[in-house]
């Protein structure tokens, strides 16, 4: 018997998977996160070696950030939280129109977040302070380390929040279609915790370089 | 279970599709867990192909001192694409991608994984990371040169494709990623009533401590890779002494993933070895607990041995010997299982076909990788052998006599349940006696050459080392040849082989239970547990089954 030429309508039968784990779900996306918070903590190790040993150089670096856009981020990202959790309560209490309220917030301040960072960096740039840039070439190596950690992860931090307005995105137009229910709304809590993990993260790289000065 | 007549009236996977295509789209598109097992398995073997082809290219050159077949440059390339494509092409997804997308779903009483469209998903991650390291052979510049472990400074410096063929391993790293994440939670969830996690097969548990480590360790390779990406396009600094950065940190950084990584090699490997061994002694394996608890183990104490890849890298002398002794311990757990395969065997009636002749040759050759990798993580000795051919028989020994025999192993285990059909079992054996001396002709004679201070990644070498070079290569033929010969035999049998039945070897996991092929979502009704996993008193049972 060969497998690969059966012809016919033997061929068109096909099973249908009507398979669903809402537990099974959220557990694969705690452990995609558990990767997430690896992968920053690479990130996070390197912060701490070099600022161990440059720790002067990392002060006096630290303290041309500017705190007030950091904390104003700050507010917004958590207030994001916020929203987000509403969102996922209203749709629990079948209100279809609050939670796509909450989640086009939690979109709007994820937007204002990257608009903010967009200016930080750009005063920055216009400073002359840039990976090999000239101006940064001319610091101790302490403060060129510390600025290029702080493009790196606050960069890779950005592309986490830019990747979480996607997916939120994603699920104002299944909310809108009806696919997220209220007897069906595991899509959505797990793209609430990933919007909480892009929280948190920031909730670390804000002290780490705002902060302790 | 299954019932002969029915078996026979069944359709098996190979005829009913999950999707509404029928021809190639409905296995290009395909959700079925055994329908992925096998492209992975088209797909590795592919590049399995390729990076031994490269591997006899590269002992073609060393036949003479001096140029023989290519320049210095081109064996640079070569044997950096040889050892990525190895590594993580072929090695880290081989066994958990094909034979644990095939069998950990059946084997715990699944109709499949738990993220059926995921599990594609990862498939075609794996294709996109191939293919970029494909592409970044032909772009300008020119094929990466940097040796597989992509080593700060020079991987910043060099002028060739690095970013793109570093980034495919962060593409496949993903993949790896996925899988894991697939597996951990196939086994919390689809486990069939009263699967405990003690009568799951050994091959489940090895897989499942291999996926944590894919999850945990991963990502650390994942920001390594990206942060020199970044440093050869912005130059940042982070690993540039010259700003303040520290190339030693990437060494850490590279080995606390790579190091987890040859246990995401080694695992599955071991847990294949724990079903071949009681089904061809015909007994129960031996200290079940033990192998289980030491597949965690070797998973948990394989963090924190990293650094004996860096005795030489100036750490400092407590590390040296703090990490030295941990190596010694990470031994222990591989150890216990040797020990209890051993037992299992003793008094058992073996039926030596070409599974347990595989394995057998696993053991042999992975012993003397392991017993070889102490002297290895001994201080004293590692300074003298670092960087040489010794290393690099080592890693043969385990990679290639570990887990690619293994590979080789599930196959033939595995080939009458996933085709419907028998392979040609004297020429199987012929195999695996060539395949045996061949590698032993082309990687002993690199102990040796080590030991006498022979370089690794050299394309020339000092005359004293004639006789040996050329016996390493003839020894490449012969492995070559066992490889062709195998390939050819269960290629050939895929269509002509004789029928294989249900249970050819007489094993008793859940696999054997239904019909081969197995059917679309392997069983009618979801079996309920009644035996310890390698109970032969089923085995009558059985019989009366079919
Ligand atoms: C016919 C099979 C094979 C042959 C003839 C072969 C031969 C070689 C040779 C000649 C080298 C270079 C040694 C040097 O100059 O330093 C090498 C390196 C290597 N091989 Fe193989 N090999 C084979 C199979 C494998 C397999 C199956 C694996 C992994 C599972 C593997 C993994 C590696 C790795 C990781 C390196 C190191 C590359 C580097 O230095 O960056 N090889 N091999
Ligand atoms: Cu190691």
């Amino acid at each position: 018997m060969n497998h690969n030429t059966i012809v016919g309508n033997e061929y068109n039968h096909t099973i249908e998977h009507v398979h669903r784990d809402d537990v099974g779900a959220k557990m694969g996306m705690w452990l995609f996160l558990f990767t997430e918070v690896l992968l920053f903590g690479g990130m996070f190790l390197t912060y701490a070696v070099y600022r161990y040993q440059y720790s002067e150089q990392f002060r006096l670096a630290a303290m041309e950030l500017n705190t007030g856009i950091g904390t104003l981020n700050t507010v917004i990202l958590l207030t994001s939280s916020l929203t987000v959790a509403l969102s996922i309560a209203a749709i629990q209490k079948k209100n279809k129109f609050l939670s796509i309220l909450m989640l086009s917030v939690t979109v709007v301040f994820a937007l204002m977040f990257l608009v903010n960072k967009y200016f930080e960096w750009m005063a920055k740039i216009n400073h002359g302070i840039f990976p090999a840039s000239e101006e940064l070439l001319g610091r101790p190596n302490g403060q060129i380390l510390f600025f290029g950690l702080y493009y790196v992860m606050t960069g890779l931090h950005g592309l986490h929040v830019l990747i979480g307005v996607i997916v939120l995105l994603f699920m104002l137009y299944f909310l809108i279609k009806n696919d997220i229910t209220l007897d069906n709304y595991t899509k959505l809590e797990n793209a609430g915790l990933y919007w909480h993990l892009v929280d948190l993260i920031w909730i670390f790289l804000f002290p780490l370089f705002y902060l302790i000065q | 279970m299954a019932n002969g007549v029915i078996a026979i009236e069944e359709k098996n996977f190979y005829q009913q599709s999950t999707n509404k295509y029928s021809g190639i789209l409905s296995w290009l598109l395909t959700t079925d867990h055994k329908r992925i097992g096998l492209m992975y398995l088209y797909t590795i073997s592919f590049f399995f192909i390729v990076g031994v082809i490269i591997g006899i290219l590269m002992r073609l050159e060393l036949l003479t001192p001096g140029k023989t077949i290519v320049d210095a440059q081109t064996y640079n390339t070569l044997f950096t694409l040889h050892g990525v494509i190895m590594i993580f092409l072929f090695i880290i997804p081989g066994l958990p991608a094909i034979f644990g997308n095939f069998f950990l779903p059946i084997q715990i009483g699944a109709r499949d994984v738990a993220f059926p469209r995921l599990n594609l998903l990862s498939y075609y991650v794996y294709v996109v990371g191939a293919i970029l390291v494909f592409i970044s052979l032909f772009l300008p510049g020119g094929p990466i040169d940097t040796g597989w472990t992509f080593y700060i400074p020079y991987s910043v410096r060099s002028s060739t494709n690095v970013s793109m063929a570093i980034l495919a391993a962060f593409i496949l790293g993903f993949s790896s990623i996925l899988t894991g994440i697939n597996f951990i939670t196939t086994v919390h969830r689809l486990r069939a009533p009263e699967m405990t996690f003690f009568k799951m097969p050994l091959f489940v548990w090895a897989t499942y401590a291999t996926a944590w480590i894919q999850i945990i360790a991963t990502p650390v390779i994942g920001i390594t890779i990206l942060l020199v990406i970044i440093e050869r396009t912005f130059g940042v600094g982070i690993f540039d002494p010259a700003l303040g950065g520290d190339p030693i940190l990437f060494q850490h950084l590279f080995w606390i993933y790579s190091h987890p990584a040859v246990y995401i090699m080694i695992l599955p490997a071991m847990g294949v070895v724990s079903e071949i061994i009681p089904t061809f002694a015909r007994r129960t394996i031996f200290g079940y607990k033990a192998i289980a608890m030491s597949s965690l183990a070797i998973a948990f104490v394989g963090y924190l041995v990293w650094a004996h890849h860096m005795f030489t890298s100036g750490m400092s002398d407590t590390a040296r010997w703090v990490f030295s002794l941990l190596t010694f311990i990470v031994a222990l757990p591989s150890g216990v299982k040797v020990f209890n395969w051993v037992a299992t065997m003793y008094k058992g009636s073996i039926d030596p076909q070409t599974p347990f002749l595989w394995v057998m040759a696993f053991i042999f050759l992975f012993s003397i990788g392991g017993l070889t990798g102490l002297v290895l993580g001994s201080l004293a000795t590692d300074v003298h052998l670092h960087d040489t051919y010794f290393v690099v028989a080592h890693f043969h020994y385990v990679m290639f006599g570990g887990t690619g025999t293994i590979f080789f192993a599930a196959l033939h285990y595995w080939f009458p349940k996933m085709f419907g059909r028998m392979y040609f079992k004297k020429v199987a054996n012929i195999a695996v006696l060539l395949f045996f001396i061949g590698f032993n002709m082309l990687y002993f004679t690199k102990f040796i050459m080590g030991y006498m201070g022979m370089p690794r990644r050299y394309y020339d070498y000092l005359p004293q080392f004639a006789t040996l070079q050329e016996i390493s290569t003839v020894g490449s033929w012969i492995l070559a040849l066992a490889i062709f010969l195998m390939a050819g035999n269960l290629i050939y049998s895929l269509r002509k082989g004789p029928k294989a039945g249900p249970n050819p070897w007489g094993g008793v996991t859940l696999e054997w239970h239904i019909p081969s092929p197995p059917p679309m979502e392997n069983f009618k009704e979801i079996p309920t547990i009644t035996h310890e996993p390698y109970d032969f008193s089923q085995l009558k049972e059985m019989k009366n089954e079919s």
